[in-house]
């Protein structure tokens, strides 16, 4: 309630909630006494229904007042305990933020000796252990599988973790960085180095070189889909522009996420005019660091859960 | 007849005096109703036997050494006997308390207020209740003299066994309450090492504390104010639903006469004015005033009526059960039974046979296998060398006491190629869920965006144990 854009709003919620308190007070006991007339009966209320059914105003049970009286005092109990009156913090100072902090903090007291344990394993024995392996399962739906998949096995633009195939290199060390720095690292300041990128081609090659050096990558993998022709034009094109980074035989440089062009993994796309478009725009990828919101205990399960996951080749 | 006017004496009525006013909440006036036995009032012991007996004996009973009825909130099972209940059988919990509305409703257009009378466990506490109130303080005359005594010695004592029992009674129906959903033998434990979990205590004293407070104190301002089948079960009587009703044919002119006096003679109807009936009622009311909101069908006034009316030798059942029909002379009382069938209670029948029939059928037929279909949002489409790939997520649950060999496939897409995570069949065990991710994979040319697709997961061991869940595979353009 401590949102309030103007103090008005803040003042015009507690008034009513004051007045509404006061005013049924009043009128439950201006209305205690009915006024009758000597040896006067209790009047009906001037329903009838089936020709002999009527409503008396008879009187309410004691208890029942009592009743609404204690839920008055409670309510002005509660609301000077707790915040209900506009901005007004109440006396605990409860928030829900602040009961949620709490939680969080009665969970992370519970949780701690347990990822103390799994801190001191080295994530290739943490793989084998199916517990940890079984808590490493649930941060990774939680964290991960928005774009890596429920099953790991990812999406376009977002790495399958299932194959034998790795961008940046798949050892237990790599990944846990992977997963504390992001791709590419961040630095201490929490600055992405964002020089690591596959830039865009388009401008300087023009269409024809572009069609000519994706029928050379295709056919690093799959020759018989690819214009030999081309390919061959293309070699040259490749070997001038492209092997820097992935390497003269294609195979990809992990320290710096290029990617392997021999294999049959695709993270863009594995069809010709995917690959031309890869070219002529370049792809920049961005795996966020973990390190901050998970923290370092955490993003060790997880590191352990990728590394032991079961490969599919 | 100007002149006359003048000389009638008019005398003016003073106006009421301005203080003349009611209160408008009214204190409560005790009542201690006045035992009685009799055909009814056995009845209604009956009834508190056999619903406490139930009450308080389902918890000892153990059932392949768990107890029989156990309500597992944290396990979230619920075991009745053989049965046991997930999350996912919700439905019968529905189709049970359908049955409830639907049999209370039957039996009310029948019989009135049946419920109320002999079985509400407002009735039966407070009926326990005053029973222990009569055993310490003894009948109504003298409880209602305790009432009026100051307090001495004796009424300290008196007062302080009677609420002790009533806690401890009380206490011990807390207890029993929450074993329902602890098992007893564990209440035990805990509570001999002073460990009971702050809930379980919580629940215990709550529940304690309604039975104290519901069957000591408020006992029939329950039923005048407070119960909600009280103000509507008024719309499902009609004028050939049973009620207890004063006969003010014979009973009327009432007064008092002597045993041998021939009431004819007298100009009096059957009624002694005894008041009886008055004492003996839970909520206050005089029946012989016709049937009133209040009148909650215990029968008590029959029972004490019947035995005045023996006493006189005159015939009994000048306060009986009867139709509002009967007693207009519409038909002859003994043939109510012939105005059971009528389309209120025809159309009631009909919906309890119905909802009966598909609770005994659905309960009977139970498939101990449930399978949720979960296709992975968030990869919609996975484009591979290999093909066009979709991802799902399979909780397979296996309700049944035995362990069972699940076997899966897919139908309605043709192209489609099973890939499992998991060896397959895959082996669940008894009562526990397993999570199975699976990819279907597809060559050839699909429809873009969303095809059918049905996973069936069949038992390899019991044919009859499968499932067909339908989804859909997502393909890119």
């Amino acid at each position: 309630m401590s949102d309030f854009v103007h103090g008005f709003w803040s003042l015009y919620i507690s008034i009513i909630t004051i007045a509404g308190f006061i005013g049924l007070f009043i009128l439950l006991l201006s209305q205690n006494k009915v006024k009758k007339a000597a040896g006067e009966q209790v009047k009906t209320m001037g329903h009838v229904w089936d020709g002999n059914l009527e409503e008396y105003n008879n009187p309410l049970p004691r208890w029942w007042m009592g009743l609404f009286l204690l839920t008055l005092v409670f309510g002005v109990v509660y609301l000077v305990l707790y915040p209900g009156l506009g901005s007004y913090k109440g006396v605990y100072g409860w928030s829900s933020s602040k009961a949620y902090e709490d939680e969080v903090k009665v969970a992370d007291q519970q949780t701690a000796p347990l990822f103390a344990k799994y801190r001191a394993m080295p994530v290739e024995q943490l793989a084998k252990d199916p517990a940890a392996q079984q808590m490493g399962q649930r941060l990774f739906l939680t964290y991960c599988a928005q774009c890596h998949g429920s099953d790991a096995r990812g999406a376009k633009g977002f790495p399958n973790l299932r194959d034998n195939d790795w961008l940046w290199g798949g050892e237990a060390k790599t990944i846990e960085e992977t997963i504390l720095h992001g791709r590419p690292p961040m630095d201490q300041d929490g600055k992405q180095e964002a020089v690591m990128r596959m830039p865009a081609w388009g401008q300087s090659l023009g269409d024809e070189k572009i069609k000519d050096v994706a029928n050379y990558v295709v056919s690093l993998s799959r020759p018989a889909e690819a214009d030999a022709s081309r390919a061959a034009r293309g070699k040259d094109v490749y070997n001038q522009n492209c092997a820097a980074c992935h390497a003269a035989n294609g195979k990809g440089t992990q320290a710096m996420g290029a990617p392997n062009l021999t294999d049959n993994t695709w993270l863009y796309g594995y069809k010709m005019e995917d690959i031309v478009l890869s070219i002529t725009n370049g792809r920049g990828g961005l795996m966020p660091a973990q390190e901050k919101l998970l923290g370092k205990d955490k993003v060790h399960l997880l590191a352990a859960y990728v590394y032991g996951l079961p490969k599919d080749q | 007849m100007t002149q006359s006017f003048k000389n009638i004496p008019i005398k003016t009525q003073p106006a009421p005096p301005l203080d003349d006013q009611d209160e408008l909440y009214e204190v409560r006036k005790k009542i201690h109703p006045r035992a009685i036995s009799g055909l009814f009032a056995t009845w209604r012991w009956i009834a508190v036997w056999v619903t406490q007996l139930v009450f308080y004996g389902l918890p000892w009973l153990s059932w392949e050494g768990r107890p029989a009825v156990l309500f597992d909130l944290d396990a979230r099972k619920f075991y009745i006997f053989d049965l046991i209940f997930w999350p996912q059988d919700f439905i019968y919990l529905a189709l049970l308390l359908m049955l409830c509305a639907f049999g209370l409703f039957w039996w009310t257009a029948i019989a009135g207020r049946l419920w109320c009378g002999y079985a509400c466990p407002q009735t039966v506490y407070t009926s326990i209740f005053l029973w222990i109130e009569a055993k310490v303080e003894g009948n109504h005359l003298a409880r209602q003299k305790l009432d009026a005594a100051p307090m001495s010695g004796r009424k300290l004592r008196l007062r302080a066994t009677k609420h002790a029992i009533w806690i401890a009674f009380s206490l011990w129906t807390g207890f029993t309450f929450v074993s329902y959903f602890t098992p007893l033998t564990d209440l035990f434990r805990e509570s001999r090492h002073g460990g009971l979990g702050p809930w379980e205590l919580f629940w215990i004293c709550f529940y304690g504390f309604a039975t104290y407070g519901n069957a000591g104190f408020l006992r029939e301002q329950v039923c005048k104010y407070m119960c909600p089948y009280a103000r509507f079960q008024g719309v499902m009587f009609d004028r050939d639903t049973l009620i207890i009703s004063y006969d003010t044919e014979r009973g009327e002119p009432r007064g008092g006469r002597k045993k041998s006096a021939n009431p004819q003679e007298l100009g009096l109807g059957s009624c002694v004015d005894c008041s009886i009936c008055v004492q003996v009622c839970p909520t206050g009311i005089d029946i012989r005033n016709g049937l009133q909101s209040e009148c909650i069908g215990c029968a008590a006034c029959i029972d004490a009526c019947d035995q005045v009316m023996e006493k006189m030798n005159y015939p009994k059942g000048l306060i009986r059960y009867t139709t509002e029909n009967a007693l207009e002379h519409r038909y002859a009382e003994d043939r109510f039974l012939s105005h059971i069938l009528r389309p209120r209670i025809i159309i009631y029948t009909v919906i309890l046979a119905v909802l009966v029939t598909s609770m005994v059928w659905t309960l009977a037929t139970r498939n101990p296998l449930k399978v949720d279909v979960v296709r992975d949002r968030n990869a919609l489409v996975r484009e591979t060398v290999f093909g066009q790939e979709n991802a799902y997520t399979l909780n397979l649950i296996n309700t049944d006491d035995h362990e069972h060999l699940l076997m899966i496939k897919t139908e309605a897409l043709p192209q489609a190629e099973l890939l499992s995570d998991q060896a397959l069949p895959v082996r669940v065990a008894a009562g526990s869920t397993q999570r199975l991710t699976l990819r279907v994979r597809t060559k050839g040319t699909l429809a873009q965006g969303s095809n059918p697709l049905i996973f069936v997961v069949q038992a390899v061991d019991q044919p009859t144990m499968q499932r067909r869940e339908k989804t859909s595979f997502q393909a890119a353009r």
